[in-house]
């Protein structure tokens, strides 16, 4: 187990590189002078010729890049001139409220959204499967940042039982309950399209599963329905599960960026929105191959969850 | 005069290189092979699972490349990797009728193919061609403007052999052509292989898991063990007095009406690992006849009296 | 095409959802020439009227433009900018995945290296980075999304491709001398068609939720121009004051998607053909009962079926698989059922412990006792406590049998667990038991094998374990070497006559080889189009078939040692189980058929234990 997960690690180094390659080069298609691109409005001469110093932006691609990567990898990924302080003590700060919503949309999809699916597929066109199905097609189907307004409107402002936005409350806030008062909407919000993705794929999952031969044998040995269902079935189902799991947490931390507007929450997401419309570059970049490289490892823990599952998996 | 020769074929799927250290030597799903085939004759190849005789068949027809060895047609040797130079000297029947037609095109397109590309007919001609192969496998013409889902497993496998004989190939490799139908179907489609090949002058590989099979349609039989030809003989012959042991372990095994149900060997049935053969003989695991020289050397195909050709340093006496 | 049409408009949500779309799509198109106020007007006098006020049936919003004319033009700009990136990503991703998938090796290495790397990020980001790089603005929105989707597009239709190019058709192409371009043209692309029709009818929806997106971050399109998502966005800063203002496009992001959803399901469910079958229906724990009429009587055998009539529902039509089949063992006993493929053995057998598939099978009529009692109309868990435990089955091919992800130590273990009380550690040792009584060597370390790790023969072994696990009284098994090796088919088959001697098993055997046949079963019975047609001691039925289909069908089977021939043949086809003729269902395949045959049900008569279903048997019984 433990060298399967050095593998996958050294696996992804590979894919980190090519994550900052992929991030260099769509900064490369920025028209014009680079550094006065990237610097933006706050393009003074000093920090023009500074960037350009720091980047070597008048030395060839290749050699660029290798200087880009050799300063991420000691920490420095520059600074950032719209805030005036380092990209990455920026970017650590917002990611940690970015976790905290995406973390607790994402248990709560996995889960509500699975057990959804499988109770759809135990009852299969029967009234909880046809509810449950409706429910999902409505949940993925109304755009995350809507939700996100209608829930305001409603919870926050007609029935005054949530505060409307922010993490803390501004005066006596910043403790745990604080915390989850505030977290409840958004993490609803965001969690509304990935439940019902995970709950759709879980239902085909498990029909198809409960179609194999090997439902047929344990029904055959006398297994009761139950265990039949929550055990043979949903742990089969799980191998198609746990990817799609994976895939949906890429779309929480995407949908995320919608809801930190939405919520006023203070993450990374609307870090990266803010940064581009001041045209701050160097926050976006730094900002995008940081969470990318999370996102990265955080796969490579799906992976081991399913070699964990499927013994077929090589480890 | 001969239609097909097989000289040290051997195939081996290179293993993919891991991380770290040299890769492995890769699988050898067939090892050096060589046999002939005399025109118009029906050579059989049987083997059970693993045994290599689909990859045999395919490195035959083109669609996979040999490590080593040669395949000589009619004198000609193949040394071109275009399977449109195969096309026309050498056809392939397959297991799975329904899945060797294409499902999205009229049988009349997938009969036109080997005729446009391989033979450059025109569409009148083409037309003529394909209701003359029609006639000659029993399918009716009306059948040409529907689709492969529509016909039945027997039916499918006429048309896979009428595509086959589209191409005007002097040999027809039959990969399992009967095993995916049903007993009184199969009965059909054997003799009308039998009657195609008369009427056309063909040369048959056949190759099939299933002894009685084989021996109804064959002249000589190759019998294959782990990529190896273990024993070749003629069909009337070899299963009844097999020279190899493993021949006689298949012939033994093979349901019979009227022989009582007996375990022919009580040993595990299970083959050497592919990553990691044995250095002798392969079947020296599994062998009542096993002595020392078998786990050290592996035998040399030899002839074993009249027709028949043996690799068993123990082999079988009358 | 209409065929297609049928099928999407036979789903009704779908139907409704093609209903709102066209009406979404109508209203887009005609929206330039339909009077209404120019759309960037301002009028700061107006602002923020309520809906259904005077020339503004939706209000106005901050800048006092008209709600409905923003929103008519907003909806076109997003239907446009969604579909045109599904359109652009649907055809790149496609292009990559075929051709990855066809050539396969190094140019798929690479490619697909690329595209897992693409889809490492979380796909938003490389939607900003790009939109970062290029600029907020419509078109560059547009290029974002649509490149942040070409890998899922990719991927999947490369995985589509490789498993059909490695399908036979397309060697078969090779073989007629087409070359690279004209497989992927003709022979590829027409497989691979629908698929990415499917794709992009499940994901332009989500893509125009995705550019309405961008556009509500405000990267998107620019004012004064808007489209539904930087609409919401510039309302969101009045949304307490002024709810309409957000909710007027918000309401219709979410009728687009959802109808462009329920459409999309409707087009997948039609244009996959495992869905179209109805084969994704879960099968139930036990089989639909409908029995009508009374119930056979109880015979005092150890188990009987009587008159069992066990037919699938597909859609208007009505497959007879089982047409009344009356079979009995009694202890010891081996009874062989023969048939072809479609005979209706399998279901025959399916039937007695309620494990036919159900939908679409239900037993209409006909009843089965064990020792006296009725299995058929038993309640679900009377059935379930006999299921493994008195009576239990082997199924054919035992990779796809056993349950991939659990130790075959547990799955035995589980098998004594639901009938017996019996502590973990009592029924491991069990187990190891069970494994030597199926003569598996090394059986203390082979029990905490995956089905994966052993060979074909060892996990049909590991099949029979399973069935003896709590001393059944019957074994019924289902082609149980169908899929093995002869030589290992000849292991186990002396395994289960041991057995079946040493504990008094009675066995039903079901299979399509006389051989088999002949070599285990004392009694045989030949099934043909759901019905048997012949039976009697096996020896006496093989010696003297007396029914014209198993004569013919006895000459047809090769059988080893005599040499080549010409084989006997049985013309023409089995009949369709849902269209069987009146009669003898063999008549338009028989050779001496009268018209007689055809007019009636032919009873199965003859003197016990023989007896055939024919007018004109080939020998008295």
């Amino acid at each position: 187990m433990g060298s399967y997960i050095l593998k996958r690690l050294a696996s992804a180094i590979p894919v980190l590189l090519g994550i900052t390659i992929i991030v260099f080069l769509i900064m490369s298609l920025i028209p014009g002078d680079p550094a006065t691109a990237i610097l933006g409005s706050y393009a003074t001469p000093e920090n023009v010729e500074k960037l350009n110093r720091d980047l070597g932006l008048d030395k060839p691609m290749v050699q660029r890049y290798f200087i880009w990567l050799g300063n991420m990898l000691t920490g420095d990924f520059g600074r950032s001139f719209s805030l005036n302080r380092p990209v990455l003590d920026e970017i650590v700060e917002r990611f940690n409220a970015t976790l905290v919503l995406a973390g607790t949309s994402f248990l709560l999809c996995a889960v509500l959204g699975i057990l959804a699916g499988v109770f759809s597929a135990a009852r299969q066109y029967g009234w909880t499967d046809k509810a449950i199905t409706f429910v999902v097609l409505i949940g993925i189907s109304v755009p995350s940042f809507f939700l996100g307004m209608m829930m305001i409107l409603v919870f926050a402002v007609n029935l005054r039982w949530l505060p409307v936005s922010g993490m803390y409350a501004i005066y006596g806030g910043g403790d745990l309950p604080d915390l989850i008062n505030h977290l409840i909407m958004p993490a609803l919000a965001l969690a509304a399209v990935a439940t019902g993705v995970i709950a759709r794929l879980s239902r085909s999952a498990m029909l198809e599963v409960l179609r194999q031969d090997y439902i047929r044998t344990a029904r055959a040995k006398g297994v009761p329905e139950r265990r039949v269902i929550m055990g043979h079935a949903l742990r089969a189902a799980m191998v198609s599960i746990i990817p799609i799991l994976g895939i949906q947490a890429g779309f929480v931390l995407s949908g995320a960026v919608y809801i930190e507007i939405v919520f006023q929450w203070p993450g990374v997401g609307r870090m990266l929105v803010d940064a581009i419309l001041k045209r701050d570059l160097l926050l976006v970049q730094g900002g995008v191959v940081f969470v990318a490289a999370c996102y990265v490892l955080f796969n490579i823990a799906v992976d081991v969850a399913q070699s964990l599952l499927d013994p077929r998996i090589k480890t | 005069m001969l239609a097909l020769r097989v000289q040290n074929l051997s195939k081996t799927f290179p293993l993919k290189k891991p991380l770290f250290g040299a890769a492995a030597p890769g699988v050898r799903a067939v090892r050096p092979t060589s046999f002939d085939v005399a025109r118009g004759e029906t050579l059989g190849v049987v083997g059970e699972s693993g045994c290599g005789k689909s990859t045999l068949a395919r490195m035959l027809v083109g669609l996979l490349d040999p490590t080593e060895g040669s395949i000589e047609i009619e004198g000609h040797a193949l040394n071109t990797a275009d399977p449109s130079e195969f096309g026309k000297l050498i056809q392939y029947v397959f297991q799975d009728p329904n899945s060797s037609l294409n499902p999205r095109k009229t049988i009349r397109q997938i009969m036109e193919a080997p005729l446009k590309h391989l033979h450059k007919m025109a569409k009148p001609e083409r037309d003529q061609r394909i209701r003359e192969i029609f006639a000659s496998v029993n399918l009716r013409e009306s059948f040409l403007d529907r689709y492969p889902h529509e016909f039945s497993g027997g039916q499918a496998q006429r048309i896979g052999i009428a595509r086959a004989l589209a191409a005007q190939p002097r040999i027809i490799i039959l990969d399992e052509p009967v095993s995916a139908l049903d007993v009184s179907v199969q009965a059909q489609v054997l003799n009308l292989l039998a009657d195609l090949k008369a009427q056309f002058g063909l040369t048959y590989l056949f190759i099939t898991h299933d002894l009685a099979v084989v021996e109804a349609v064959s002249d000589r039989i190759v019998v294959l063990y782990f990529g190896t030809v273990v024993e070749v003989g003629r069909a009337e012959r070899i299963f009844a007095r097999p020279r190899h042991p493993y021949t006689k372990l298949l012939a033994d095994c093979a349901p019979v009406v009227g022989r009582p149900l007996t375990a022919p060997e009580q040993k595990g049935s299970e083959l050497p690992d592919p990553l990691n053969p044995p250095p002798g003989c392969a079947f020296a695991g599994r062998c009542p006849r096993t002595t020392e020289i078998c786990w050290t050397t592996e035998p040399e195909l030899k002839s074993m009296g009249e027709d028949q050709l043996a690799a068993c340093h123990q082999p079988l006496e009358d | 095409m209409t065929l297609f049409l049928n099928l999407v408009f036979r789903n009704r949500l779908a139907a409704m959802g093609a209903v709102v779309i066209t009406a979404i799509l109508l209203l887009a198109l005609l929206t330039p020439i339909l009077p209404m106020h120019d759309p960037d007007v301002t009028a700061t006098a107006d602002r923020f009227k309520r809906p259904f006020s005077d020339g503004h049936i939706l209000g106005t919003d901050h800048l006092g433009r008209d709600l409905l004319s923003r929103l008519l033009h907003g909806t076109r700009l997003s239907l446009a900018v969604g579909i045109a990136a599904a359109l652009i990503a649907a055809a790149t991703g496609a292009t990559i995945g075929i051709v990855a998938g066809y050539f396969g090796g190094r140019i798929d290495n690479v490619i697909m290296r690329v595209v897992d790397m693409l889809m490492a990020f979380p796909y938003i980001l490389l939607a900003l980075a790009i939109v970062a790089a290029l600029g907020p603005g419509l078109m560059n929105a547009l290029i974002a999304v649509a490149a942040v989707n070409v890998p899922f597009f990719a991927r999947n239709i490369r995985g589509i491709t490789v498993g059909l190019a490695g399908r036979e058709f397309i060697e078969a192409a090779t073989l007629a001398g087409m070359g690279h371009t004209k497989i992927i043209l003709t022979e590829l692309l027409p497989n691979v068609l629908p698929v990415i029709v499917i794709a992009m009818s499940t994901t332009v929806g989500w893509m125009i939720l995705e550019t309405a997106g961008l556009s509500f971050l405000g990267l998107g399109s620019q004012p004064p121009q808007a489209d539904l998502g930087s609409m919401l966005g510039e309302a969101r800063s009045a949304m307490i004051s002024h709810p309409h203002t957000s909710v007027v496009p918000g309401i219709m992001i979410f009728l687009i998607v959802m109808s462009i959803n329920l459409l999309g399901d409707g087009v997948r469910d039609a244009l996959d053909p495992r869905l179209r079958s109805g084969a994704l229906s879960r099968p139930r724990a036990t089989t639909l009962v409908d029995r009508k009429g009374p119930l056979p009587a109880p015979t005092n055998d150890l188990l009987s079926i009587r008159d069992l009539e066990t037919q699938f529902h597909v859609g208007a039509r009505t497959y007879k698989a089982v047409g009344g089949v009356s079979l009995a063992v009694k202890p010891g006993e081996c009874l062989g059922v023969i048939g072809e493929s479609g005979s209706g053995k399998s279901v025959t057998a399916l039937s007695v412990m309620g494990l036919v598939a159900s939908p679409p099978g239900v037993i209409t009529s006909g009843a089965v006792y064990f020792q006296g009692e009725d299995l058929i109309g038993a309640a679900y868990e009377t059935l379930r406590k006999k299921r493994g435990d008195r009576v239990a089955y082997i199924f054919q091919d035992p990779l796809s049998t056993l349950h991939p992800l659990y130790r075959v130590g547990h799955q035995l273990a589980e098998a004594i667990q639901s009938h017996q009380k019996v502590p973990n550690h009592k029924a491991r040792a069990r187990a190891i038991q069970l494994l030597k009584d199926v003569r598996i060597p090394n059986a203390d370390s082979r029990i905490d094998d995956y089905p994966h790790e052993m060979s074909g023969g060892m996990r049909q072994r590991v099949g029979i374990a399973m069935a003896l696990a709590n001393d059944p009284d019957v074994i019924i098994a289902d082609e149980p070497t169908t899929a093995l090796d002869v030589t290992v088919q000849a292991q186990i088959l002396s395994l289960l006559n041991d057995l079946r001697r040493d504990r008094g098993l009675a066995i039903i055997f079901i299979t399509h080889d006389f051989g088999v046949i002949a070599q285990l079963c004392d009694r045989v019975a030949v099934m043909y189009a759901g019905r048997i047609v012949e039976e009697g001691p096996t020896q006496a039925v093989l010696d003297a078939p007396a029914h014209p289909y198993t004569k013919h069908l006895i000459a047809c089977v090769p059988e080893l040692g005599q040499g080549r021939r010409v084989l006997a043949t049985i013309p023409g086809l089995p009949p369709m189980v849902d269209d069987l003729p009146l009669g003898c269902a063999f008549a338009p395949r028989c050779y001496k058929a009268q018209d007689k045959c055809r007019e009636r049900e032919i009873q199965l008569l003859g003197t016990k234990p023989r007896a055939v279903r024919c007018l004109f048997p080939e020998e008295p019984v």
